[in-house]
């Protein structure tokens, strides 16, 4: 298979309805920096589970922090939910239904106790004090956390630290997922249970992985990342002929998962 | 947290509404710092130990809390003797200890015990985040009391930060000598500090403005001021009631 020119690219996403997150010629580079995005364009629909794959440094993370406001690119136009993103007031709705699993669970986790940092989220939302603690207890049973609600949370293992911050993520039931890197460090039991977990819940996702067994499972469109663009790289099934176009090419390779 | 020794307890003072707790403590500490005599500072200090040992607090901890403050106080009784002005009592060598400076010390020692046991019963007993949201009902502005909260959890995270770089300096052969090469290393770690403090602070306010942070903080805890409080209440304005009583009392006479 060959690859989709960008031409095709932009005809396949105006076929698709309700557009969840827009990217419009978006430019970014930070201070002084290299440039980031050069003229990025970018769409993803209702309930589209994407992957974002791209070498280290190649803007991805950028990309999730553009799209949650958290960086403000020099021109280009946001879209989420349909609705045009021009200042912060807009964001802070957005993020109300955006999930970010930022890559570092260091930077995620920022109460003492774990019960604590994961009903953060609802009670910002405005539930009560017992609404937001029974979701909480709730969303880490899901995660097969039960028992954590005490745990000190700078305390906790690599792994456990991604848990915690997926179920903080998690528990405010967001419309659209964007997850950084969630299964680095995680254990094959671990990684089995956030696909099933991915899997059984209808939201959009966008997930930025390099374990491309992971993808494959999770998504069904990938997304790469070049020189400051973005290209829709296939469907996720033919992940290893479509994808590596170096340094492999077509040809057949195997990976060591 | 991990240096909370006392919030995690379950006596009747940690079941006492925060709030009440709170402004007990800081009306306390102000009628007891006011005070110029000795009068109202033994009912005060033993009010102060009764709350304590109501408080039912892990002995080891508190002994090493009270003697924290006071190493300080005894340098105070090594100084102060023999530099404030007054009249003589005893003299060792060259140094005279005034009446003065000893009284000024005495009343020093009971005042900073008493407030201190007092915030250790009342305050320490409650968790920094439950403080925070007590605060938050007593109207303190929301700015300081994020200061509070944020400047309080981030000091150990800026410690174990620092622990990390020495462990990755370590790990790497590094042992400090007297030599150019350390020092820079040195530098390089505080530098690196500050760097990543910046780096943190920034990061974890993304992330709580991803989960929808606009500058309040809400707590778990729900707060009930319940008839225990009212009782408790009662007895904590009569406690007032003696000390200043006792102020008054000695200032009159
Ligand atoms: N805070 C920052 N300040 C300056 N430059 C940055 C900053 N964060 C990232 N960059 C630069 O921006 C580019 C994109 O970084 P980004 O973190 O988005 O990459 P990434 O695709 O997520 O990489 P990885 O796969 O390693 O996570 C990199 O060249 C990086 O050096
Ligand atoms: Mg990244």
């Amino acid at each position: 298979m060959g690859e989709h020119s960008d031409i095709e690219n932009t005809e396949k996403e105006k076929k698709q309805k309700d557009p969840v997150i827009e990217l419009e010629n978006i430019v970014y580079s930070y201070n002084n920096g290299p440039v980031v995005f050069d003229g990025l364009s970018f769409s993803a629909g209702k309930e589209d589970k994407i992957g974002l794959v791209g070498h280290n440094g190649s803007g991805k993370s950028t990309l999730l922090n553009v799209i949650s406001g958290l960086v403000k690119p020099e021109s280009g136009t946001i879209r989420i939910f349909g609705q045009e993103m021009t200042k912060e007031a807009d964001f802070q709705q957005a993020r109300k239904k955006l999930g970010y699993l930022f890559q570092n669970a260091d930077d995620q986790l920022f109460s003492p106790t774990v019960l604590e940092d994961v009903a953060f989220g609802p009670l910002n939302m405005g539930y009560s004090a017992e609404e937001s603690r029974q979701m909480s207890i709730r969303a880490l049973e899901d995660l097969g956390l039960a028992g954590f609600e005490d745990r000190i949370t700078h305390k906790l293992s690599g792994g456990e630290k991604k848990l915690v911050s997926l179920a903080t993520v998690l528990v405010m039931k967001p419309v659209a997922l964007l997850l950084d890197e969630p299964t680095t460090g995680l254990d094959r039991a671990t990684f089995a249970r956030i696909i099933e977990i991915l899997n059984s819940i209808r939201v959009s996702c966008i997930i930025v992985s390099h374990e491309f067994d992971f993808l494959e499972k999770t998504t069904s469109k990938i997304f790469s990342m070049d020189k400051g663009k973005i290209r829709y790289s296939g469907e996720s099934e033919h992940l290893h002929t479509h994808f590596h176009t170096h340094p492999m090419g077509e040809t057949p390779h195997s990976h060591n998962f | 947290m991990i240096l909370e020794p006392f919030a995690f307890e379950n006596s009747i003072i940690h079941r006492l509404d925060p709030r009440l707790r709170l402004v007990f403590a800081v009306v306390f500490s102000i009628a007891t710092a006011l005070t110029q005599s000795f009068a109202p500072l033994y009912p005060a200090l033993g009010i102060s130990i009764i709350l304590v040992a109501m408080a039912r607090l892990d002995s080891l901890a508190l002994i090493k809390r009270i003697a924290v403050v006071n190493v300080f106080v005894l340098f105070l009784w090594v100084v102060l003797p023999f530099t404030y002005e007054g009249d003589a009592v005893f003299i060792i060598g060259p140094l005279a200890a005034t009446e003065q400076g000893l009284m000024l010390c005495g009343l020093i020692t009971l005042k900073s015990n008493a407030i201190l046991l007092v915030f250790i019963s009342m305050v320490a007993t409650m968790p920094v985040a439950v403080m925070g949201h007590a605060m938050g009902r007593l109207k303190v502005p929301p700015k300081i009391i994020l200061l509070l909260l944020l400047t309080y959890r981030y000091i150990f995270v800026i410690e174990q930060e620092y622990q990390r770089l020495l462990r990755a300096a370590r790990v790497r052969g590094f042992a400090p000598k007297t030599s150019m090469h350390t020092y820079r290393t040195y530098a390089y770690l505080v530098g690196m500090l500050f760097v990543r403090a910046s780096e943190r602070a920034k990061n974890v306010d993304n992330a709580m403005v991803c989960r929808g942070f606009s500058g309040e903080f809400h707590s778990l805890t729900e707060f009930a001021f319940k008839p225990v409080d009212s009782v408790a209440a009662v007895l904590m304005v009569l406690a007032l009631v003696i000390i200043e009583g006792a102020r008054w009392a000695s200032i009159l006479i």
